[in-house]
């Protein structure tokens, strides 16, 4: 329960960046409106999209599945609140792509009525795999912005054993406030979601890790602990450097160790998680409930009343802009996340998502002097701010080059794009962009080749149908040669015939036979002449007179 | 005196050191790796056959054989000429435009529902068994499966195949290079 401050590591690298985190704390937490209409994206975390439950016309409640999982990493999604699918579309989605994908569009009702909950009465008697199966299907996600599916997080391995559970309260990214917020006023939720992890892990201990920036949250939680009489979670409280709240760059803080390249904090015997996650998590034991809303911190100097806003997953930005009093008249451009990691949106009429902690105003004053990109010099200052000790200068020479084995090679996977090297370089070059620019380059790269490799297996099973099928056929024809030579040998003079011919005489003669078997039925012969009902008395005569014969 | 006994020591040394290297080299030789599937690896599968060689593993072989050059396969583009010259150690050049030239965006064949016969003509065409159908009945392309050759669309007696580019998802979007690459130091 105390803090061991003095034991603290560092990371390499990292920048004093200064917070404005005031503007956006001066309100507490308000519960964001309810919208005209909810717009859910399927597919809001990494893993697959589940399973379509729902169609159009359908009337949902708060909280009912809309997919279901399909693979272990796949996260569900749910009705943010009760009303009338009216829609199941592609809508543009928060993406830096500005693409649209699968949405259901619910028509809310006002009522927000809630699908029957059922809480877990006493988890400890439940085992880790149910209770992973729980908050898989609450879908929940990792909300400090990566939204990996916690159930899959939760979930080290046999081969791992867990030493260090760490509990992320960091943010360090300039700007946002919603963790800290949560932390100050649900601290409670917050332990009460770690003690579910934790048994879920089968870990003792657990560490909450807050930069020192935020006393009153570091507070909060203290007296959460004290409160509950809780002996095995400490909160400690860590020095506000950026980006002290990276995975990687925590535990080496906490633990002194370092994440291999490469590799997963498991590894090391750690995990990390995000507070957000621990008070989603108690929501799903303890009431039944569903991660279908978050807290989004609006803020920035061009929107009018900055604030945190418990918010529907699915509601517009622009509604929560307009409920912050709107844009300010300098308003430059939103952002989705903060000023470092985020990305430029391109309009506000897009829904929220699990994985949104910020939205952010930028003012045309944010707008440094006109970014006027120079010539790399060659300073160094990149490689001395770099959390994960690569070399952005040689990444960027790489990158730009298209040297996709050269810049792999300098462990551009390890870059966890802080934006640090962009920050301080002196000739401005969009550095993260190169690393971005090159990340899905190689992605596509290697989608090709397997795609590649699927098409010369498809080839090369034709390939052998086809050999198999021309040898199958020789053989019946080889088969057939050899049948008609015996014949022939037997009855020299039909065989002699064509067998096609021969064949096509007999079944005339088949027809002949069947037809003088049946009689005949004559056809068209209402509404006939009299010449031509001659005609064909005439006919039955002939037919009748060569019978006899 | 000195300098001959140093002299002749080096080069029995030298000698004793040749006859065993030379022994190693033969008692211990490896197979090369077959360098067709080192270069079939790096080649599209396309199996479109406008490289001239009836599609991707012969032309690999003629260029294992010195019979073709490494710019022919214009679906590769590129790519795949920097990664054959990397391989082979030659210089990389231009695709040549006899070829074909390279797509900027990947297609896939879709045939019109509404206006195939079912003749199977294009099922025969393609080389990796990407279309589904059968006599007299409505044909058509899985997506998933088609490399984009075109090799179905001349065979259709009523022309209702048609070469559509394939959709930009999530998944497939990539960042793209900041417009101020110019400043970048070529290597
Ligand atoms: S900080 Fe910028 S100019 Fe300096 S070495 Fe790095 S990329 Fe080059
Ligand atoms: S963006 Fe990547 S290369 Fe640049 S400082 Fe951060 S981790 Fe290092
Ligand atoms: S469907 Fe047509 S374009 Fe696609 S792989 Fe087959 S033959 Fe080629």
């Amino acid at each position: 329960m105390t803090e061991h401050s003095n034991q603290l590591s560092n990371f390499h690298g990292g920048l004093k960046l200064s917070g404005h985190k005031t503007m956006s704390i001066t309100s507490p937490i308000s519960q964001a409106k309810i919208p005209a209409k909810v717009i859910i994206p399927l597919h809001q975390h990494i893993g697959d999209s589940g399973e379509l439950l729902v169609k159009t016309g359908d009337k949902v409640l708060k909280g009912q599945p809309l997919t279901q999982p399909t693979s272990y990493v796949s996260a569900p999604v749910h009705a943010s609140t009760s009303g009338t699918i009216t829609e199941i579309t592609e809508h543009k989605i928060p993406h830096p792509s500005g693409l649209s994908a699968a949405c259901v569009v619910i028509e809310t009702d006002g009522k927000d009525e809630w699908i029957e909950l059922t809480p877990v009465k006493n988890y400890q008697q439940l085992d880790a795999t149910d209770l992973r199966n729980i908050i898989r299907h609450a879908g929940i996600v990792g909300l400090g912005g990566a939204a990996f599916p916690t159930a899959v997080k939760l979930n080290p391995g046999p081969t791992h054993t867990i030493e260090t559970v760490i509990f992320n309260g960091a943010e360090c990214e300039p700007y946002i406030t919603c963790d800290d917020m949560l932390m100050r006023e649900r601290a409670d939720e917050i332990i009460s979601g770690i003690q579910i992890s934790l048994h879920v892990l089968n870990s003792d201990n657990g560490i909450i890790a807050i930069e020192s920036n935020k006393p009153e949250a570091i507070g909060a939680l203290k007296q959460a602990i004290k409160k509950n009489n809780t002996t095995n979670i400490k909160v400690i409280s860590i020095p506000a450097l950026y980006p002290t709240g990276g995975e990687k760059q925590l535990i080496k803080v906490i633990t002194g160790k370092e994440v291999p390249s490469n590799g997963l904090p498991a590894d090391i015997g750690a995990v990390v998680q995000n507070v957000g996650t621990m008070a989603a998590i108690h929501q799903a034991i303890h009431f039944g409930k569903p991660l279908i809303s978050r807290i989004v911190t609006i803020t920035g100097k061009g929107v009018k009343k900055p604030q945190n806003l418990d918010t529907l997953i699915g509601t517009p930005m622009s509604e929560l802009i307009s409920q912050c009093g709107g844009y300010k008249e300098n308003a430059d451009h939103l952002v989705m996340g903060g000023p470092m990691m985020g990305f430029t949106l391109t309009t506000d009429q897009l829904p929220i998502i699990k994985g949104c902690n910020c939205l952010l105003v930028e003012s045309s004053d944010d707008q440094q002097t006109q970014r006027r990109v120079m010539p790399c010099i060659r300073c160094g200052e990149c490689a001395r701010v770099c959390p994960a000790t690569l070399l952005p200068q040689q990444l960027y020479w790489y990158a730009s080059s298209k040297n996709f084995d050269k810049v792999q090679d300098y462990h551009l996977f390890d870059c966890i794009e802080c934006g640090c090297c962009a920050y301080v370089c002196p000739s401005q070059i969009p550095l993260v962009q190169y690393y971005r620019f090159a990340k899905t380059e190689i992605w596509n790269l290697e989608r090709d080749r397997q795609k590649s490799d699927h098409a010369r297996i498809r080839h090369d099973f034709r390939q052998t149908r086809l050999e198999k099928e021309k040898q199958e056929r020789e053989e019946r024809l080889r088969k057939k040669k050899e049948m008609l030579a015996k014949k022939k040998q037997e009855n020299p003079e039909t065989a002699d015939k064509d067998p096609k011919q021969a064949a096509i005489e007999a079944a005339l003669a088949r027809v002949k036979e069947k037809k003088e078997q049946a009689g005949i039925n004559p056809k068209n012969v209402e509404n006939l002449t009299e010449a031509q009902q001659k005609l064909i008395e005439e006919a039955d005569s002939r037919r009748q007179q060569s019978k006899v014969e | 005196m000195s300098i001959l006994i140093a002299v002749i020591t080096l080069a029995l040394i030298a000698g004793i050191f040749g006859i065993i290297l030379g022994y190693a080299s033969i008692k211990f030789h490896v197979e090369g790796d077959p360098v067709v599937d080192k270069i079939d690896a790096l080649l599209p599968q396309t199996q479109c056959g406008q490289c001239t060689y009836a599609g991707c593993r012969p032309y690999a072989e003629a260029i294992a054989n010195g019979e073709a050059e490494i710019n022919q396969c214009p679906p590769g583009g590129e790519t795949t000429i920097l990664a054959l010259a990397d391989l082979l150690g030659v210089e990389a050049k231009p695709l040549n435009d006899e070829h074909g030239e390279e797509k900027a965006i990947a297609t896939v064949a879709i045939i019109d529902e509404q206006v195939c016969i079912g003749c199977t003509l294009c099922i025969q065409a393609c080389p990796v068994d990407a279309i589904l159908g059968a006599a007299k009945q409505m044909h058509t392309v899985i997506e998933d499966e088609c490399t984009g050759c075109e090799l179905c669309v001349p065979p259709c007696p009523v022309d209702c195949i048609d070469m559509v580019p394939l959709k930009e998802t999530l998944e497939t979007w990539k960042w793209p290079l900041p417009d101020d690459a110019h400043t970048a130091p070529r290597t």
